[in-house]
Formats: structure tokens, C-alpha cells, sequence
């Protein structure tokens, strides 16, 4: 079997599992839904570890599979660039997404979609592998989209739920308004490189870097990639264009994990590291990169110590982790976005099973503040929860400080304007990252044992189909080995994948996947510092980022263990930036009225103004009436009277005759 | 036989309609199953069209001619070429699934609907294949006449004013293309074949005139805005295979018209007009994007959304470039599928329900599940998404419209976000959710014939979308040669 084979069985494994899980989930049954799409998975799973040994030997695949179109001498194919980039997502993808699958089982045990559940995961495995394996523009857009469309359905799950039905709306039209500029961008190319073939745009760099976009006189690479970022800024919910990441936690939780946490809301991240040799054209790209990524990272990190949903605490906490990663990005440090994306995937994926996990035991309620003390009847789900929670907070030695920490690092020698800002934004989310991450720990497996007070009348929003069944006060306890097992496989990495920093980083890792402007000195300056794994945990607890983690995790223990009585307190007092933070800056209610309700607004004036008052109320019907009117007036003269008859004659023979004197006279005189 | 493929492509469902009336409505079962053979017929013929199709030449190809007006020159002239050859396998392809569709819907005069729609289906293939301009008028306005008492005598409650509005705005359309005829064959020394037209040299003033007088004749059928309001009337009140057929072929014929007649024969003019056509066309696509979001009436909310597609394929035509012009064909091709699919789902729940509004539905998912899933994938279709064929025709024309001016591409890209708007905020509200109400409770899944009939438009559309290789193929030396000729001034 050649590599090329290998390459197509990859994404195809996991579409033909969704495609009998899909059409044949009822002849299958339950069992054997889930066996198919697991199978499909793990043949992906095992073979991208294969073409990853390949791809270390140094074989790097740049080819195509058909010719999807051709038009205008531009040559559109499907195709496959198989590079160290490539390979590492292709491994983080199906390894996580293998995680789920096997999480699902016990997620979704009682739901009554299980069929489709499962297929819908693995055509979104199929459609992240699309994305990522591409090499051309045109795929691209087609993985980014699929994975739109199934990030759509699995948000909508429960399609019965007004909630859900209204989230997937707006996800995937917030998610498009990212689209329509990415479309822009991959426009701008097409027309000024006349390919789309990421290897001829890139042999083109140079050209195109000297080119004016001819109507509207911008620099073309800096119009170009903004343009393209807009994409990644719906994708990897990056502000403004983060509204629909907190509202997709209506999905069921195995998705949250795969879809909105560990891989699809990174497409974003790893576009923009793809387009390294583009972005590096522009510096005024990337200052709008880093700045966007800045505020994102620290703004929603801020939102995430008010929530009181499990989900959305950890929903928020991804929002500023993406604005880390995208940060990374604007300072060039492509290579550490990529690092801060795998490490986040381990322990956000943990970080969300774990509280899946949660949520089944405490049937189906997501409010911390009905729970606390869980720790000692979960205590698997503790422990990995912990280590998710250690990592995202970037404490040493779990895998989030070394990416995380490299990220600062990056920030800081970042040479670009909005780095300073940048650098502040990350180190103050710092401390919210540990505070929100630590007050989630307590909150929930610390404390008082609090699910006991509440009846259990008040499940809220959450009472949905799949329930349990038995309802009442019952002993939370540990979640099936379906459920934890995933939960420890993940929890490995999630401590140890930052160990691969020096070869991930510092290694040649990439080698030309990724390009750096000789100007961008940040990695060069990094590389030069590091000096080893231990070396580099030892240096991080003598600086800044490590206290401000610390201090972050030791506020949260003072609110939520010494002095639980104190939040309540504190936010009494502090109403009004509470307030602001609960109400999440005001961005649903102003997208509603002005973005919604405008397009609505401006929708029924065109129609009742335009369409039918003005097209079929004047011209149409307006000129069906005037026909009317004039024979109206026209029907005035056949009165039937003959008198009349002749009178008219008459006056008319006296008007052509007086005509006809008249111009006789007028040629005598 | 080769040189008779066009005719038994027009004669044998306009033949075959005949036993049909003859059959008579009474015997149900007979009238529908010959019918759907005569459909079945008239589409086998037209594959030898695109089997035989030589991609390597930009002319006409299949040429038929005989004298049939002598006095005036007038012949029975056909012939296709890569841009009109595979409008004729789609209608002749959709009227297989309109008779499928009427099958058990259609209670009265059932022999004469079908009657009807296989005669429309051979006229438009006479239009899609005339080189005469006779000819072309002749089939052009006969076609009117089925569509006519299709809405009228099958139609909904307000089906005589829908009727009317429809027949009127298209026939004064069409009289201007009449003057505009007569005047080429004055000017031409006696000749009414269309392709010595295109040769014509003609001064700009006269081109001008001609231009408009198409104009207002194509205007009309694509339709453009804003002469566009007749089509929400006519499709809300047309029975369903009435809006299929509407939508997915009769609207294409007034861009159709454009590339075989506007471009080629007053290319100066359409030069010098294009702004006005483009500013137009970018306006069905915004201005008709944001109607259609506020529709309540599901049959209206896909017209509109029919016409804001269709200010895509007006767009392709008028940027003048060939990714641009080939995408425009590929809409409308694409379109056709969809459209036809869009308007097959909403009769499928009209049928159950007899009601198009969308307040009365709600959670339809939970009782048709099956119908469910295909109604949300020609809705994301609709939507444009990649891998179907809706995205193709779009991305094309974005890029050939970013290519001519940015900001033309901008305005044209905002269907992406408008699109997705009105198809999925009606789905959030026909499809998801929990049971609306009792009737909806009581809702039966699609049966074998309706998936038969959707299945098939899935399938068509998702190919289309994977491959769109083989639509383009056939195009490119046609669509080239329209180029260059436009390219050359006739001043």
C-alpha cells in the first residue's frame, strides 16, 4: 500500500463510519453504530501515527488527488499536503476525537439519538482531517465550512430544546460572518497569484508582496491576510466574533470537548500558522493579530470567574486560551501557537470530559453552586479535573506552562505594535487563568456538600430527553469506565506533552512548514534562552507569569475554601463591573437589537416599501390603474349620441382646416 | 439519428402529450404511468446529447436546419453549444420528477396537468436549442401558455391574479424582443438566423436600443429587480410541480437569453451598460437577501430567495470574465436542482398540511425525520455550503467578481451571511424545536416515491458539488468563444 493510499484512507476511515452510523444506524443497532465509527477513528488514529513516522524520516507529500474544477486558467484540485504541521494536527484530531468516541458511549448512553450522535462525530473527524490535510484554498474552505456544518447540527443536538435550536443559529451565522471575509481573502489570492495551491501562492510571496490592490489601493498581502484572519477570528471565536462559543455548550458535552475546545474552534490557529509565509509579509496584519488575540485572551478570561455553569467556565477559559494561541500568531511564534494547541487540546478536552463527567453524576445540572464537596465520590474524576485544571492555570510541570509560558515569552520580544499591550493582556490573564481555573475546582469538588439543599425540582434548562431517568436525591457517584478511562488516557498528555517542548519548539520540528521573516527575531532570541526541559521549569518559578498563576490559584482558595461567604460580598460591592462581566460586555443584547432586529427592521421596510408599495403599488399596479384611467376618459367620448358624433367631426374638420389656413398664411406672409 | 437528437428532444414530450389528453383523466393510474414514460422518454434523449458532445469546439453542434417560412427566411434552424446543451438534459430531467411529484397529489384533471407539463417541457427545449430568431420567439412565448394555465387552473386561492400578473409582465416583456427582432432581420439584409446576428455590425446607438429591448424582455424571466414581483406572486399560488418548474428552467430562460443574444449581437452596449447590470444584479443580491429574511410564507421566502440567486448568474454575465460567466452557468444549473428541491419540500408539507406559513409549523424534525434531513441539506445547499453544488456557481462568481472590483466581490459575498440567514432561521422555525401543534403531531414521514423523487436531487446536487469538473468542461470552449467575440467591438 503507498503513502498515497494511506493519506486517502485517513479522512476516508471515519466518513465511511459516519455513513453507516448515518443511513444504516438502525439495522446496526446501538453497539454496532458505535463499533463502526470507533473503528473508523482508530484506523485513522493508528495510520496518522504511521505517516507521522514517515514524515520524521523526512518525507514530506505535496500532491493532488482529482481536479475538483477549472475555470479561467485556474486549476482547482483536491489534494493533500503532508508536512510536520499537517501530521501533528492529524494526531491531535484523531487521538482526541478517538477519546470522545469512547466517551460518547457512556455520555450518551440513554439518548435516544445515539446513531446519530456518533455519526455526526465522525464526519466532523472527517471533515477536521479535510481541513487540515488540504493543500489548497479551495479545500480549505470546504473542511472549514463542513466542520461549520457539523459543529451546526451538534450544537442542535437536542433539536426539541428552544436554547440549542437558538445557539446553532447563531453560531453558524456568526461563524459565517468570519467566512464571508475569509472568502474575501481567498479572492484577493486567487485573482492577484491566479492559483490557489498553497505551494504556487507561496512561490509567489515575493511578487505579491509588492502588489496594490488595484480598486482599493491597499497594500494587497495586508488586505489579504486580514481578511483571511476574519475567518479564523469566526472559527477560533476570537472578539468580536466570540458570542457563539459560550452559547455552544447547549451541545452535548462529548462535542464541547472535541468540536468546541480541542479542535475545530483551532482551524483559526492553524490557518494562520499554515500562512506563515503570508502573514510574515505583513506587519500590520499581524499587529491586528496580536491585538485582537490580546483582547480575547484577557476580556473572556475575565467573564469566566462570574459564570456558574461548569460548561461555561471552562467555555470561557478555552476563549482565552484561543487568545493566547492567536497572540502567538501576531508575534510570530507560529511554531508555539501550534505547541499551545496541542497541549490545550489534552487538557481542555480533560478539563471538559471531567466535567461531563460531573454533570452525569449530578444528572444532567451544570450549577456549581448546586454542587461542592464531589471530590471525595468522584475520585478519578477529581484527580484529572485537577491536572486539567493545573495545566490551563500553566503551572510547572504540567503541559500548559510550557506552552503557555513560551507564548509570554514570545509576546514580550515581540518587536510588533500592540505588543506591549499584548504582553500585558497576557500577563494579567494570568492570573485570572489561575483564579477562574482554581475557583472551579473548589467550587465544585471542595466544600460544602451543596446538591444535598437544592430539590431536585430545580433542573432548569437541563431537564432534557436524556435524563437518567431516576430522578430525586440520590449518592453522586464515579462515572463507568467508558467515562474515566478516556479521562486518564488524556490526562497523560495533558501533564506530558510540554516535555516535548526543545523538539517541538527549538528542534527543526517544522522545518519549512513554517516560515519567519528575518526580522522577527522572537523564536531565534527564545531559542537561544532554553536550555532544557528542567531548566526551563526551574527559570519559570523565579518570574513574573508563575506568582501571577499562583496568586491567581491562592485568591481562589481564599474565596471558595477559607472564606466562601466572601464572593457574595465582594460582588455586592463591586455591582457594577459584576454586572458588566455577567452580562458579558453587552455583546448578545447588541447583536440582537442592532444586528438581528436591524436586519429584520430593514428586511420589512425593503419589502413593504420597496416591493410593495413602490414596484407593485406605483409602477405595477399603478400602470394597470392608468391604462385604466385613460380609458376611462377614452370610453367618455363613445357616448352612442350622433349629434356628438358629428360635432366633433364637424370642430375636427374646422381644427384641420384652420391648420392647413394657417400654414398657407404663414408662407404668404 | 444524430442529426434529429434536438428534435426528438423537443417533439417527443410535445408528441407524447397527445395520447395523454387522449388517455383522459379518468383512468388515473394509465395517464400517470404513460406519462412518466413520455418523461422518461424525452430524457433518455437528450443523454446521447451529452455523450456525444465534442468539448473541443466552441459551435454549434447537432445542427438542424429547414426552410420553414420561406417568404421571410424564416427556418427551422437547431443547434447547441456547451453553454445551452446542458439546460436541455436539466429540463428535460426535472420534468421526470415534476410527473413523479404530481403523482397522487394532482386529483382533478390529472391527464391534463401532465399534458401540460410535458408540452413545456419540449418548448423550452426548442428555446434552450432555437438558432432562429423566429423560432426562438415562437417557442419562447408558447412557453408561457402551459405555465399560464398550469397556475391558473391548478393554482391556489389568488391563482387568477398570480396568472395574469405573470402573463402580462412576461408578454410585454417579450413584444419589445419582437421589435428588436424584426429590426436585426431589416438590418441584416433578411435573415433571422441568430448566429449571423452576432456578426452584424451595428452602431452604438441602435445597440443601446436593442440592449434594452432584451433587456426588459430577460429582465423580466431572470427575473432581475425591479421587475421581479411577479414571481413570489406566481410561485406562492402555482401547484408545486408549477414553482419546480418555474424556478428551476423557466427562470433561466431569460439568462439564457443574455448570453445568446445581448452579449453576442450588441456587445458594445453591453459593455457600456454592464455597471448599470452589475449594480442591479449586486442589488437582487442584497436588497432581495434581506426581503426574503422577513417572509412568512415559506413558498415566498425561497422565490425570493430564487431571485437573489439569480442576481448571481446576471452578475457572472456582466463581469466579462470566464470564471465568472462558466460560475453563472454553473448557478443556474445548481439553481436548478436546488430551487426545484426547496420547492419540492415545502409541497411535500403542504401537501400534509395545506399551509405554507411558517407559524404553522414547528418541530416538523420530530415526526419527519427523513424529511427532516433532506429538507436541512438542499437548505444548506441553498446556503451555498461547499460540497454542494450551491457553493460552486457562488465561489466562481465571487471570484470573478473580486477579480473585476473588490468591492463588487464584497457586496456579491454578503450572500454567504444573508443566505445562511433566511434558509436556517426558517429551518430553526419549520424543522427544529418541539411539535407545534397537533397537526404537526400528526404528521406522516416522506413515502418512498417522495424520497425517490428528493433522493434523486440530493444526489445530483452533491455530485455536482464534489465534481463540478465535467459542468465546467463542457462550457469552456463555448464560453471562451463568447468572450473573445464580446471582447471585439462592433463600432
Amino acid at each position: 500500500m503507498g503513502m498515497k493510499t494511506l493519506y486517502l484512507l485517513v479522512p476516508l476511515a471515519p466518513l465511511a463510519g459516519a455513513i453507516l452510523a448515518g443511513f444504516f444506524g438502525k439495522i446496526l443497532g446501538r453497539t454496532g453504530s458505535h463499533l463502526v465509527t470507533i473503528l473508523g477513528v482508530t484506523i485513522s488514529f493508528v495510520l496518522s501515527f504511521v505517516i507521522y513516522q514517515d514524515v520524521q524520516a523526512g518525507n514530506v507529500f505535496n500532491g493532488a488527488v482529482y481536479t475538483w474544477m477549472e475555470s479561467g486558467g485556474l486549476k482547482l484540485q483536491i489534494g493533500f499536503l503532508i508536512d510536520p504541521l499537517t501530521v501533528m494536527m492529524m494526531l491531535v484530531v484523531t487521538f482526541v476525537s478517538l477519546m470522545v468516541h469512547v466517551y460518547t458511549i457512556g455520555y450518551m448512553a440513554e439518548d435516544p439519538g445515539y446513531q446519530r450522535f456518533f455519526s455526526y462525530i465522525s464526519l466532523f473527524t472527517f471533515s477536521m482531517l479535510m481541513l487540515v490535510m488540504s493543500n489548497n484554498f479551495v479545500q480549505l474552505f470546504f473542511g472549514w465550512e463542513a466542520v461549520g456544518l457539523v459543529s451546526y447540527l451538534l450544537i442542535g443536538f437536542w433539536y426539541t430544546r428552544p436554547t440549542a435550536i437558538y445557539a446553532n443559529l447563531k453560531a453558524f451565522l456568526v461563524n459565517r460572518v468570519g467566512d464571508f471575509g475569509f472568502l474575501l481573502g481567498i479572492g484577493l489570492i486567487a485573482a492577484y497569484a491566479g492559483s490557489l495551491d498553497y505551494a504556487e501562492v507561496f512561490a509567489k510571496r515575493n511578487e505579491l508582496a509588492a502588489i496594490t490592490e488595484s480598486v482599493t489601493g491597499w497594500p494587497l498581502i495586508t488586505a489579504a491576510c486580514i481578511c483571511l484572519f476574519i475567518g479564523a477570528m469566526g472559527k477560533s471565536a476570537q472578539f468580536p466574533l466570540h458570542v457563539w462559543l459560550p452559547d455552544s455548550m447547549e451541545g452535548p458535552t462529548p462535542i464541547s470537548a472535541l468540536i468546541h475546545a480541542a479542535t475545530m474552534v483551532t482551524a483559526g490557529i492553524f490557518m494562520v500558522s499554515r500562512m506563515s509565509p503570508l502573514f510574515e509579509l505583513s506587519d500590520t496584519a499581524l499587529s491586528f493579530v496580536i491585538i485582537i488575540g490580546a483582547i480575547t485572551c484577557l476580556f473572556m478570561a475575565l467573564i469566566a470567574i462570574v459564570q456558574t455553569d461548569i460548561k461555561r467556565v471552562v467555555a470561557y477559559s478555552t476563549l482565552s486560551q484561543l487568545g493566547y494561541m492567536t497572540m502567538a500568531l501576531g508575534a510570530s511564534a507560529y511554531s508555539v501557537a501550534i505547541f499551545h494547541l496541542m497541549t490545550h487540546a489534552f487538557f481542555k478536552a480533560v478539563l471538559f470530559l471531567g466535567a461531563g463527567s460531573v454533570i452525569i453524576a449530578m444528572h444532567h445540572e451544570q450549577d456549581m453552586r448546586r454542587m461542592g464537596g464531589l471530590r471525595k465520590y468522584m475520585p478519578i474524576t477529581y484527580a484529572t479535573m485537577l491536572i486539567g485544571a493545573l495545566a490551563n492555570a500553566g503551572l510547572p510541570p504540567f503541559a500548559g506552562f510550557f506552552s503557555k509560558d513560551s507564548i509570554i515569552e514570545a509576546v514580550h520580544f515581540s518587536q510588533i505594535p500592540g505588543a506591549g499591550f499584548a504582553y500585558f493582556c497576557a500577563l494579567a490573564a494570568v492570573f485570572v487563568g489561575g483564579l477562574y481555573s482554581f475557583r472551579l475546582i473548589f467550587f465544585t469538588f471542595h466544600g460544602k456538600e451543596r446538591f444535598r439543599d437544592v430539590a431536585h425540582d430545580a433542573h432548569g434548562h437541563d431537564a432534557h430527553h436524556d435524563d437518567h431517568g431516576h430522578h430525586g436525591p440520590a449518592e453522586p457517584h464515579e462515572s463507568p469506565k467508558v467515562v474515566t478511562v478516556p479521562l486518564i488516557l488524556l490526562s497523560i498528555p495533558a501533564i506530558a506533552s510540554g516535555w516535548m517542548i526543545g523538539t517541538v519548539l527549538y528542534g527543526e520540528w517544522f522545518g519549512g512548514a513554517i516560515v519567519i521573516a528575518d526580522n522577527h527575531k522572537g523564536m531565534a532570541m527564545m531559542a537561544e534562552q532554553f536550555h532544557g526541559v528542567v531548566g526551563m521549569m526551574l527559570h519559570g518559578v523565579t518570574t513574573l507569569p508563575f506568582w501571577l498563576a499562583m496568586s491567581g490559584a491562592a485568591t481562589a482558595w481564599f474565596l471558595y475554601i477559607k472564606r466562601p461567604n466572601l464572593p457574595a460580598v465582594i460582588k455586592q460591592k463591586l455591582a457594577f463591573p459584576a454586572m458588566i462581566l455577567e452580562e458579558k460586555y453587552g455583546f448578545d443584547r447588541f447583536n440582537d437589537w442592532f444586528f438581528a432586529g436591524g436586519a429584520r427592521g430593514l428586511g420589512r421596510g425593503l419589502w413593504k416599501g420597496g416591493d410593495q408599495v413602490l414596484i407593485d403599488g406605483v409602477m405595477v399596479n399603478g400602470s394597470a390603474s392608468a391604462v385604466g384611467w385613460i380609458s376611462g376618459l377614452v370610453r367618455l367620448l363613445q357616448t352612442g349620441r350622433i349629434y356628438q358624433y358629428a360635432f366633433f367631426m364637424i370642430f375636427g374638420a374646422l381644427a384641420l382646416l384652420s391648420y392647413a389656413w394657417w400654414t398657407v398664411l404663414n408662407r404668404i406672409l | 439519428m444524430n442529426a434529429s437528437l434536438l428534435s426528438l428532444a423537443i417533439w417527443v414530450p410535445i408528441l407524447g402529450a397527445v395520447p395523454v389528453f387522449w388517455i383522459g383523466s379518468e383512468r388515473r393510474e394509465l395517464v400517470r404511468w404513460f406519462s412518466l414514460a413520455v418523461a422518461v422518454a424525452g430524457f433518455l434523449v437528450t443523454i446521447p446529447l451529452y455523450i456525444g458532445f465534442d468539448t473541443s469546439l466552441s459551435g454549434m453542434q447537432f445542427v438542424e436546419k429547414a426552410p420553414w417560412i420561406t417568404r421571410f427566411n424564416v427556418e427551422y434552424l437547431l443547434g447547441v453549444d456547451g453553454i445551452s446543451m446542458p439546460f436541455i438534459l436539466l429540463n428535460s430531467f426535472i420534468t421526470v420528477l415534476v410527473v413523479l411529484a404530481g403523482w397522487e397529489v394532482i386529483e382533478e384533471k390529472q391527464a391534463q396537468y401532465m399534458g401540460a407539463f410535458l408540452i413545456m417541457s419540449g418548448l423550452m427545449n426548442g428555446i434552450f436549442s432555437a438558432l432562429d430568431g423566429v423560432l426562438f420567439y415562437v417557442f419562447f412565448e408558447a412557453s408561457l401558455i402551459p405555465m399560464y394555465i398550469i397556475i391558473g387552473a391548478w393554482g391556489g386561492p389568488n391563482r387568477v391574479y398570480a396568472a395574469f400578473k405573470f402573463f402580462l409582465y412576461t408578454l410585454l416583456g417579450s413584444l419589445l424582443m419582437l421589435v428588436a427582432l424584426i429590426w436585426l432581420f431589416l438590418e441584416s439584409g433578411g435573415s433571422f438566423n441568430i448566429l449571423d446576428w452576432h456578426h452584424l455590425p451595428i452602431g452604438i446607438k441602435p445597440q443601446i436600443l436593442i440592449f434594452i429591448a432584451f433587456l426588459v424582455s430577460f429582465a423580466v424571466k431572470v427575473p432581475m429587480w425591479p421587475v421581479h414581483t411577479w414571481l413570489p406572486d406566481a410561485h406562492v399560488e402555482a401547484p408545486t410541480g408549477g414553482s419546480v418548474v418555474l424556478a428551476a428552467i423557466a427562470l433561466k430562460l431569460g439568462a439564457y437569453g443574455f448570453v445568446r443574444f445581448s452579449l453576442p449581437i450588441v456587445p458594445d452596449a453591453a459593455h457600456q451598460l454592464a455597471p448599470m447590470m452589475i449594480a442591479l444584479s449586486l442589488i437582487a443580491v442584497v436588497y432581495i437577501g434581506f426581503v426574503a429574511l422577513v417572509q412568512t410564507d415559506m413558498k415566498k421566502l425561497i422565490a425570493y430567495s430564487s431571485i437573489s440567486h439569480m442576481g448571481f448568474v446576471t452578475l457572472g454575465f456582466f463581469i466579462f470574465n470566464q470564471i465568472g460567466v462558466e460560475g453563472a452557468l454553473v448557478q443556474m444549473i445548481s439553481h436548478g436542482f436546488i430551487s426545484a428541491a426547496m420547492f419540492l419540500c415545502v409541497g411535500v408539507m403542504y401537501d400534509r398540511m395545506h399551509s405554507r406559513q411558517i407559524a404553522d409549523y414547528g418541530g416538523v424534525a420530530n415526526t419527519m425525520p427523513k424529511f427532516a434531513a433532506l429538507f436541512v441539506f438542499f437548505a444548506m445547499a441553498n446556503s451555498g455550503l461547499p460540497a454542494t453544488s450551491g457553493f460552486v456557481g457562488e465561489f466562481m462568481v465571487i471570484l470573478g467578481a473580486i477579480k473585476f472590483n473588490f468591492w463588487v466581490g464584497f457586496a456579491a459575498a454578503t450572500t454567504l451571511i444573508l443566505g445562511a440567514a433566511y434558509t436556517l432561521w426558517m429551518i430553526k422555525r419549520v424543522v427544529f424545536g418541539e411539535v407545534g401543534n397537533d397537526k404537526v403531531a400528526k404528521l406522516k414521514d416522506i413515502g418512498s416515491r417522495e424520497f425517490l423523487v428528493l433522493g434523486l436531487l440530493a444526489v445530483c446536487v452533491l455530485a455536482m458539488g464534489l465534481y463540478p469538473f465535467p459542468f465546467t468542461e463542457v462550457m469552456h470552449s463555448s464560453v471562451d468563444n463568447l468572450l473573445k467575440h464580446v471582447a471585439m467591438s462592433k463600432l
